[in-house]
């Protein structure tokens, strides 16, 4: 197998190319995500008001969350299979501890202060839960039993429900898509599928009475912006207004008017896409939808030549749940779903983000590089 | 597990996979198509609309009210003008200790405690980057002395800003009015684009009047505002157009002269430009002081003005109404000639009363052994009633209506000032209509000598004199000369009033009868002729403020001041070529030729003087 051709034909022209496919970089995923970051900057430097600092700062995250990356692509697949268990139990665990920590002290409470920085067991659980469901339904037949599939339900369920009591709806979406995302790619029958849709739609009303208020609120909001044009439905009604003036065009760079006079709440984290959009117009909107478009199927991709069950599971499971992660976000941003704390996956201001979804890349790489050895 | 059927699962497994994938990404572009068209209908669709808000959302427009026009009067003396006023203000956000601030801003300005609580309500309505007025209008001494401690006062700053100022105080208030805070009712009727962010509106007088031309257009600015409102930077400025410059006809020397000349008396003096009709002098005494007006005046100090005996406020040449007495007597000689009722040489007996056939009252003539035989000239010169209560019996009440209605008596002159009286000009219609009773024969009599109904104003009474020293060319008395705006000077229209139809020789002996008045030993106001090198024509007019019993004795000395008569002088010179006219009205002033007269002399001379010298 070590004459794979369909990777011999991407010829690396130069010595970055040897050293990345060396370090077990996919170059193609590297080259887009790399892209996608840099627009990042461009976007952070107008939307957090052309402020050198925050530039440099988010710079340490997304190379710290490279440096991951590289670093989990070096892990062979076969580690994390192994491992995926543990892994996800101490998620759990951690979840568990930050909800109880949380009703000792006041309020909603994601973190956990490791002192030199902090920690959101959240974030690992969106990697852990696919690798968890993943791993458990490749040790069985595919596609899987109703044994199996109820299993790997509570599986899902066990983390989101956690999160979502935080209370993250952003996050436990997230982590309920991957999880979902997992069964889905195991063959999961379509029937079943519907089954579920049509019982989630039944119990709609039961989630509604289990939701917070200010859950609530970002519902009804969503559903009338415009009944609260100063309260609840502010995000919502001015960000459609910095996306509608952005036009064809765009304002230019450092030309949104709506972030740069405040009008934007939030213009650096979730609510970035809308500064973009202002700034660089619909074509710029096609543009950033192409890159991530490009990284879904690169993503995707990988996953199809995935030979273990459990690789190709996890990989797919990381490229969807990417697409998931950016269809909310824009989504929301641009009034079509409700205002969830989702960011713009590589875009918005933040590190932990970044360097979950890095992390997942990583993997991927890891999935895709290692193959050949793994099957030797 | 067993491998053989393990090799056989994964292959079933892998096509598995491949279709899912493959469902997954028809699933991928399918939801992304819906996020696409949701772009396009953002972004192609609706972009004018949300573009729009977001300008209205950034983009504040800021009125930048215009200066006020300027008031001169016809030499070019300032009357009304703009000057800079300090205001103290105190910006919340960069005072880090208000409360300490506060205090010591009262302890140097030595504030009372409801001037600091105002400030505490203001503040609790505006945003905290906001300047906040503690100290509305600083005199200079307030300004030195926080000059010295500014550095203490981080925050606190002066701010300079135009207040209307009235540099004559009392001297023209009646003319040249004042502007006052506008109010909500006028709030409601103003242009409103054009009085934007305005503050203050004329009230009386000119400022009122000329207020459209004198108020200019309001400029704007458009600055861009964060989310609070702050202000950023100005995106793009029309400045606003100053108000039109107004020069009036008035001489504020000259009407300097007549208010002084007043003296302690109440009264009014209107003179009248005889070709133009332009008003040299408009006073009214007393006056009052416009300029607390335009800052706000306290309630007290209006109550004390409102209220007082003297009636500072009332516009005594425009609305006071007064019988004119003896100064109608030219007009109605004049009417006697041209209705051929009595011709110039002849005479008539005057023993010192006059009667109707068949009634016993005696209408007395104030000289008490009568002026013996009068002929026109000499009625007039030495105003002898007897003669007018004949004349006016021979005219009967409604030929002298229709003949003095000609000269504006009884009607509005349209002077460019609000509030202008029509005085009242007797006749049965009039009676009738407003009494409900006949006209009795006797008020025809009284009506011949000024008194009665009859009721001028001075403006209407100088208005009348200047028609005929005019020759009978109606004078229709304006103030404002000229507009000068930064387009170009508007003149008022040149009014060319009706000529009232008279003979040559009869206004040569009324004229004569005036000049007379003034220049010979019997005038009734012979004093204010001397040494001068012109003649003046004049009457003199006394009327009686409440009526004397039959028999009884008016003695000036003995009566209380409020009950003596009102003393008029109506004059124009010079006599030959007339070019000022003048009534005065002294309110209890007695006799018109010892008070009145003098007043309008002062004003006559100095005038021809001025005249002569340019």
């Amino acid at each position: 197998m070590k004459t794979e051709t369909r990777r011999e034909h991407f010829q690396p022209s130069s010595m970055i190319g040897k050293l990345l496919r060396k370090l077990h970089i996919d170059i193609p995923l590297f080259l887009c995500l790399f892209l996608t970051a840099l627009l990042s900057f461009v976007i952070l430097y107008s939307s957090g008001g052309q402020d050198m600092g925050v530039l440099l700062r988010q710079g340490a995250r997304v190379g710290l969350a490279f440096l991951l990356m590289t670093a989990l692509a070096q892990v062979n697949p076969m580690q994390f299979k192994r491992y995926s268990a543990i892994l996800f139990g101490i998620g759990i665990f951690l979840l568990l501890a930050v909800l109880i920590m949380g009703q000792i002290g006041k309020g909603a409470q994601r973190w956990l202060d490791l002192g030199f920085f902090r920690f959101q067991p959240s974030e690992m659980i969106k990697i852990t839960t696919p690798m968890m469901v993943a791993w458990y339904l490749a040790e069985h037949h595919l596609p899987p039993r109703p044994k199996q599939v109820l299993i790997a339900g509570v599986l899902i369920i066990l983390p989101t429900l956690l999160i979502a009591k935080q209370p993250d709806l952003g996050t436990a979406i997230l982590v309920a898509s991957a999880g979902a995302a997992v069964l889905f790619f195991a063959g999961l029958s379509y029937w079943f599928i519907g089954a579920i849709i049509g019982l989630i739609g039944a119990s709609t009303p039961v989630i509604w009475h289990l939701m917070h208020d200010y859950q609530r609120d970002r519902v009804r909001t969503f559903l009338n912006p415009e009944a609260d044009p100063l309260g609840r439905g502010y995000h919502i009604i001015q960000s459609k207004i910095a996306i509608g003036s952005g036009g064809i065009y765009g304002k230019g760079w450092l030309g949104s008017t709506q972030s740069e006079l405040e009008f934007l709440p939030e213009s650096s984290t979730d609510f970035i896409f809308a500064v973009y959009a202002e700034e660089f117009g619909l074509f710029g909107c096609f543009g950033l939808l192409a890159l991530y478009m490009l990284i879904i199927a690169r993503s995707l991709y990988i996953a199809s030549q995935a030979r273990d069950s459990y690789n190709r599971l996890l990989a797919s499971s990381l490229a969807f749940t990417f697409f998931v992660y950016v269809f909310v976000n824009i989504g929301m941003v641009i009034g079509i779903l409700p205002v969830v704390g989702v960011p713009l996956p590589l875009i918005s201001y933040g590190g932990t983000s970044i360097v979950t979804l890095l992390s997942g890349f990583g993997i991927l790489m890891s999935i895709h590089t290692h193959q050949k050895f793994s099957i030797a | 597990m067993d491998p053989v059927f393990s090799i056989k699962n994964d292959q079933a497994e892998n096509f598995l996979f491949l279709r899912r994938i493959f469902a997954a990404l028809v699933f991928i572009v399918l939801m992304s198509t819906g996020l696409v068209v949701r772009l396009i209908y953002l972004q192609i669709v609706g972009h004018e609309h949300y573009a729009t808000l977001s300008k209205e959302n950034s983009v504040k427009l800021t009125p930048l009210p215009p200066n006020r026009g300027i008031i001169y009067d016809r030499n070019g003396k300032i009357l009304a003008e703009n000057k800079p006023s300090y205001r103290l203000e105190l910006i919340p956000e960069q005072i880090k200790d208000m409360d300490d601030t506060l205090a010591r801003l009262q302890k140097l300005f030595d504030l009372p405690d409801e001037k600091i609580e105002q400030f505490h309500k203001q503040r609790k309505r505006e945003k905290r980057f906001n300047s906040i007025a503690l100290l509305p209008a600083m005199s200079d001494e307030e300004l030195a002395k926080f000059a010295v401690s500014m550095p203490f006062f981080p925050g606190v700053e002066i701010k300079t800003h135009q207040v209307r100022h009235y540099p004559y105080d009392d001297l023209a208030s009646h003319v040249v009015g004042y502007v006052g805070r506008i109010n909500e009712a006028e709030l409601k009727q103003l242009p409103m684009p054009e009085y934007e962010g305005a503050t203050h509106i004329g009230k009386l007088g000119i400022e009122r009047t000329y207020e459209a031309q004198l108020h200019g257009k309001t400029g704007y600015a458009e600055i861009e505002t964060n989310v609070q409102g702050r202000s950023l930077n100005t995106i793009n400025e029309v400045k606003p157009v100053p108000g039109a410059n107004i020069y009036l006809s008035l001489d504020i020397d000259l009407q300097k002269t007549a208010y002084d000349a007043l003296d302690f008396y109440n009264g009014a003096v209107v003179a009248i430009e005889v070709k133009t009709g332009g008003v040299l002098v408009f006073a009214s005494r007393p006056g009052f002081d416009p300029n607390p007006f335009v800052v706000g005046i306290s309630g007290e100090a209006y109550k004390a003005l409102n209220e007082s005996e003297n009636q500072p406020l009332y516009n005594r040449a425009l609305r006071g109404l007064y019988p004119p007495g003896s100064t109608i007597k030219p007009f109605v000689a004049l009417a006697g000639l041209e209705y051929d009722k009595i011709r110039a040489p002849q005479s008539l007996y005057c023993p010192g009363y006059y009667s109707l056939p068949g009634v016993d009252h005696k209408y007395r003539d104030w000289r008490k052994g009568g002026h013996g035989s009068v002929d026109v000239v000499r009625a007039i010169t030495e105003s002898c009633d007897v003669y007018f209560y004949r004349l006016a019996q021979m005219l009967g009440i409604q030929r002298m209506h229709d003949f003095l209605q000609q000269f504006g008596f009884g009607e509005k002159t349209g002077i460019d000032l609000f509030g202008e009286t029509s005085g009242l000009l007797p006749s049965p219609a009039w009676k009738q209509a407003k009494k409900k009773q006949k006209w009795y024969e006797g008020e025809t009599l009284i009506s011949g000598i000024g008194q009665g109904y009859h009721q001028v104003s001075p403006v209407q009474l100088a208005r009348a004199t200047a028609t005929l020293a005019n020759h009978g060319a109606v004078v229709s008395p304006y103030l404002v000369d000229k507009i000068v705006t930064p387009q170009g000077v508007l003149k008022g229209p040149e009014k060319h009033g009706e000529v009232i139809p008279m003979k040559a020789d009869h206004l040569d002996s009324i004229f004569a009868g005036m000049i007379n008045v003034v220049h010979s030993g019997a005038g009734t106001a012979k004093r204010i002729g001397y040494g001068i090198p012109y003649q003046i024509a004049g009457k003199t007019g006394t009327a009686q403020v409440f009526g004397i019993k039959q028999g009884a004795k008016y003695n000036e000395s003995e009566i209380d001041f409020k009950l003596r008569d009102n003393a008029l002088f109506i004059a124009f010179a010079p006599a030959d070529d007339p070019k000022i006219a003048v009534a005065v009205v002294v309110e209890h002033g007695g006799h018109g030729g010892s008070v009145a007269a003098p007043i309008a002399g002062k004003v006559i001379k100095q005038y021809l003087q001025n005249l002569h010298e340019n």
